[in-house]
């Protein structure tokens, strides 16, 4: 249960900032899965007042703040058209409407999550975050790889303002497999296949953090699919917990790999033994 | 601290602790069709609507609804009227306890989207959990109260 001594609501980024330096402080965006934490939490620093809950589209890019709600994206028909509906794929299975209403796409990617959906779809993406580091240093952005792989609440202090995708040229699929609706997912992946011939991949939910794989141009072909699946199922661990074996997971890894491909190839209809 | 809010169109305000939910608010305030059901944020039992957009009251501090509109079933009797009736017509409600939230929850699909599909409804509802019935008695209800709006 979410308890905490004060609330404030700071009108600017180097208030939340100042205010998030007390050790006792945190960060508030969505507050749907930190309400069920158990730390004693002094000051809760809500980022509501600081109009991070915009998208811009630009001519290259999308900037999407960090207190977007998960529903305003998987809603937004820029960012629909532009990945293909993966967008709504990913996020539609996430508990329900009303708490994707709360859940903000910064909190997503801020908690790093094993089981986050939102960031296997972004990994999958040429996406950076925007993280406001105080008054000296200010503005910093870095890849969103470097973002997951520097782990929990690093960089230290630091706010994250926005979630930057830059266009491609690129169709886009998604996959998740759960035991049920609306519960976490057993395996998430998601594939992007780029106008010149490169692919890029992420698998999460393995259970640990999405990763992402990169191949090079002309190296996915029709010929190829299957022994690149099974690299990649070698390659990318999988663990066991209460929603599967790192067996299964793996298997999973190689049916969901292989339905992306033959979708983003327009080869779907001719899966193979993996696969039935 | 002070909380100011439109509570169902009309002003109102109490002194609470910061860390009070929305959910916790509005029942101090006699709205007592918003519950609480799981604690773990997917029951929908909950829910409310913060500037007519549906959202989880147990998961929202009071304090982000300041100055802000916020509705519940109280608020929306002749909305629901209606719909309600399908459901029961359908005999769907067992306990009963699910039904505020997913009433709820309807009304915001049908704002948002006046004539779902049955996939359309199902997803939407998919956080209003119900833990007597197999969801088909309120499926039922809710295509049956569309095809009865549609005729009128």
């Amino acid at each position: 249960m979410l308890t905490f001594n004060k609330y404030e609501r700071p009108g600017s980024l180097e208030e939340a900032w100042t205010l998030n330096k007390k050790k006792s402080a945190r960060l508030a965006a969505g507050t749907m899965w930190m309400r069920m934490g158990n730390g004693q939490i002094g000051t809760l620093i809500d980022l509501c007042g600081l109009g991070l809950d915009q998208i811009e589209e630009t001519e290259d890019a999308f900037r999407i703040g960090a207190m977007v709600p998960l529903r305003r994206l998987e809603t937004w028909e820029p960012f629909v058209r532009y990945t293909n509906g993966a967008v709504k794929e990913a996020l539609r299975h996430i508990v329900g409407v009303q708490f994707r209403n709360g859940a903000t796409v910064g909190g997503s990617i801020w908690g790093r999550f094993g089981f986050s959906d939102v960031i296997t779809l972004f990994l999958a993406m040429e996406t950076t975050v925007e993280l406001y580091c105080g008054p000296e240093e200010g503005t910093e952005t870095m890849t969103l790889d470097d973002f997951v792989q520097a782990g929990q609440d690093q960089p230290k202090g630091a706010v994250l303002t926005r979630i930057i995708v830059r266009k491609e040229q690129a169709t886009f699929d998604y996959r998740s497999v759960r035991r049920t609706a609306t519960d976490f997912p057993m395996l998430t992946e998601a594939a992007a296949k780029l106008d010149n011939g490169e692919w890029r991949f992420a698998v999460g939910a393995r259970p640990g953090i999405a990763v992402r794989a990169e191949m090079e141009q002309g190296l996915v072909t029709e010929n190829s699919m299957g022994e690149i699946i099974t690299a990649m199922c070698q390659n990318i661990e999988t663990g066991t917990n209460m929603r599967g074996s790192a067996e299964y997971r793996t298997h999973l890894m190689g049916v969901l790999l292989e339905r992306s491909i033959r979708k983003l190839m327009n080869k779907s209809g001719e899966e193979s033994a993996r696969c039935q | 601290m002070e909380i100011q809010m439109k509570l169902n169109g009309k002003p109102v305000s109490g002194h609470v602790a910061d860390d009070t939910s929305l959910l916790t608010f509005v029942r101090d305030q006699g709205c007592l069709s918003v519950k609480c059901g799981c604690e773990t944020s997917c029951c929908g039992l909950c829910t409310v609507f913060l500037d007519d957009v549906p959202v989880l009251s147990c998961s929202v501090p009071a304090a982000r609804a300041q100055g802000r509109n916020v509705t519940t079933l109280e608020g929306l009797r002749e909305e629901a009227y209606d719909f309600a009736g399908f459901i029961a017509d359908q005999g769907a409600d067992q306990c009963g306890f699910c039904n505020p939230g997913t009433v709820m929850n309807a009304i915001a699909l049908f704002r948002e989207n006046p004539d779902p599909t049955e996939e359309e409804v199902r997803e939407y509802l998919a956080g209003n959990l119900c833990r007597c019935s197999g969801y088909e008695g309120q499926q039922r209800g809710i295509m049956r109260f569309l095809e009865w709006r549609k005729s009128q």
